[in-house]
């Protein structure tokens, strides 16, 4: 390729070459999202103003009946979806901060040891975590079996299937998302600017409070996001722990969508759930203004 | 490791109050136990409970001890060809979005063009979509290859299946395949190429002898990353499969009936597996730099 650039045509095609190659390297891979993924979501938005059914077909009506008729059943599960998504992400937040302050600050030659151990979840299937929760809350499970034979609780007493389960479930899957953005944001720390809040006389406290917490930020920001929107669209949680009254909106667009074949509605959910997520981002960094940190 | 690792001497600074002095040092080491405690425990319960003969056809509470599910791992109807589908699936899809990942980011990290900025943002946006958002417009887009207008014009993709799966997995891979190749190619040092080029290598020679090998560590990781979380993907899986089982779907299926030890087995080998490469590669990359 290149000789024949070279000797053939000189430097003029060889630069042409040269002004293409992104472009072409480009190419396939954006296609195949283009056409895998822009594509999709304009086809869901344009069933969500459509009407009609899996055998006739749809045609586009541009009524907003899908969107009315969602918002308007489906209420309930939306709220519950921001109620456990939101929970579950400050809960994370809770027990994420303490770990990866400890593991940048303090975590010596163990850093590597305890960051490995935090992804191991990662290394076991989504479901199968979800299923052990299932087993360890489960009412003759190993946590609650022990309570109950020794009569601390009452023999009808469960966990399983309560909006507890459920967002405990969230929290354990979404934790290690939380903690690795906060460690990589405290680990930048240079300890020297610690040194120097302290020489200019700044108790812990302060020294936590002015210097350490907000040059975390940029990690609660990212956390934040990686727990709480993920959470926010789980169904697994609320369906192998929870009940019927803690189903998140997540479960309503499945059954839409792959059971009741009710599209425009699914899409329509679908589309609200992740209009509600942008805008809550928007807020989330004017609010932390995180936008100035993050460049 | 060794850049931050400020010894705990002199990140521990001298004056403070007793209480927060105390916290610092009892509390949070406690709390951090626990923590990792809480991350760990559901897979200890998961290797424990594969070491279980259930009573009945659900493996919720401790029976007895029985290697029953270690001798016969794959014998439920169903599962075999569930890990056969998961496996094929992970195997060509990784291929696929490490090949297109890997162009979009030596594009994005090496040339200078129109649009580079906003392509660099793009990139983001499947991994910031919510999955189920993903896997329903998915299904929006392969139902419609089925119905007027487009039915007839395309390739048919509803009945979903297979194919499907197939083209979702590549889909959400390759926006986590940029961003790993990127984060290799950022640290690159550009000068090794020009020494290639002034020593008389062409352009060809030099990518393939040269920046190859350089990032070769990047495109693996990426691969990687790309295998597991196609293996591990069950909520996108799940709104284009139709009738065709991956081993989480199935999992998802059958523990609705019952729960056999096998699902325990099964995930405790990937468990194990996965543990075992981390386990390798550190070592050798470790003996490496050495």
């Amino acid at each position: 390729m290149t000789s024949l650039a070279s000797t053939a045509s000189g430097p003029g095609l060889r630069r042409r070459i040269g002004r293409a190659t992104p472009y072409v390297l480009l190419a396939p891979g954006l296609l195949y999202l283009v056409v895998f993924y822009v594509v999709p979501s304009i086809q869901m938005f344009t069933y969500s103003i459509s009407s009609g059914t899996l055998e006739t077909g749809f045609t586009m009506t541009l009524s907003l009946d899908a969107y009315a008729t969602g918002l308007d059943r489906f209420g309930k599960q939306f709220l519950n979806s921001i109620v456990y998504g939101g929970a579950a992400t400050i809960a994370t937040l809770l027990i994420g901060f303490p770990v990866a302050y400890a593991i940048a600050f303090r975590g010596g030659r163990y850093k590597n040891l305890v960051l490995f151990l935090v992804i191991a979840p990662f290394f076991t299937s989504f479901l199968i975590r979800t299923i052990s929760w299932k087993i360890l809350l489960g009412d003759q499970g190993p946590l609650l079996a022990p309570l109950k034979d020794l009569h601390i609780l009452p023999t009808g007493f469960s966990l399983l299937g309560t909006g507890f389960a459920q967002a405990s479930g969230i929290t354990y899957n979404f934790l290690p998302f939380m903690i690795l953005p906060l460690y990589v944001a405290l680990e930048k720390i240079d300890p020297r600017l610690l040194e120097a809040a302290q020489d200019l006389y700044a108790d812990r406290t302060q020294v936590f409070r002015r210097v350490t917490l907000p040059l975390a930020l940029p990690g609660v920001f990212a956390g934040s996001l990686l727990t709480f929107i993920p959470a926010m669209g789980d169904y697994v949680n609320a369906e192998l722990l929870g009940n019927p009254s803690t189903r998140m909106i997540g479960n309503v667009i499945q059954n839409r969508l792959l059971i009741q074949n009710d599209y425009p509605v699914g899409a329509a959910l679908s589309f609200i759930l992740m209009a509600g997520i942008l805008v809550a981002v928007a807020i989330y960094a004017r609010v932390l203004g995180t936008e100035q940190l993050t460049g | 490791m060794t850049a931050s690792g400020t010894s705990p001497a002199t990140s521990r600074p001298p004056s403070g109050r007793g209480v927060l002095r105390a916290i610092d040092h009892y509390a949070l080491p406690v709390f951090t136990t626990l923590a990792i405690g809480y991350l760990l425990v559901p897979i200890f319960v998961m290797v424990v409970f594969s070491f279980n003969q259930p009573v009945g056809k659900f493996n919720y509470s401790w029976n007895h001890f029985s290697l029953e599910g270690w001798l016969h791992p794959f014998d439920w109807p169903g599962l075999p060809d569930s890990v056969r589908i998961s496996l094929t699936i992970a195997f060509v899809s990784t291929i696929f979005a490490t090949l297109l990942g890997t162009l979009i980011g030596l594009a994005l990290t090496r040339y200078q063009f129109r649009g580079r900025g906003f392509l660099n943002g793009f990139i983001f946006l499947p991994m910031a979509t919510p999955e189920i958002v993903l896997g329903s417009s998915l299904l929006t887009l392969f139902v419609a290859t089925a119905l007027p207008p487009l039915a007839g014009g395309v390739p048919t993709l509803y009945p979903t299946g297979f194919v499907t799966i197939l083209i979702a997995h590549v889909m959400f891979n390759i926006s986590y395949v940029v961003v790993t190749v990127k984060a290799r190619l950022a640290g690159f040092d550009r000068r090794l190429e020009e020494a290639a080029m002034d020593l008389g290598a062409n352009e060809w020679t030099t990518f393939w002898r040269v920046t190859f090998p350089l990032i070769l560590p990047g495109i693996m990781a990426a691969a990687l990353l790309a295998f597991s979380l196609s293996i591990d993907d069950f909520i996108i899986t799940n709104f284009v499969s139709g009738t065709t089982n991956t081993f989480p779907i199935w999992v998802y299926g059958v523990q609705k009936n019952a729960l056999p030890v096998q699902i325990n087995v099964i995930g405790s080998i990937i468990f194990f597996v996965a543990v075992g490469f981390v386990a390798v590669s550190t070592i050798v990359s470790a003996r490496r730099s050495r």
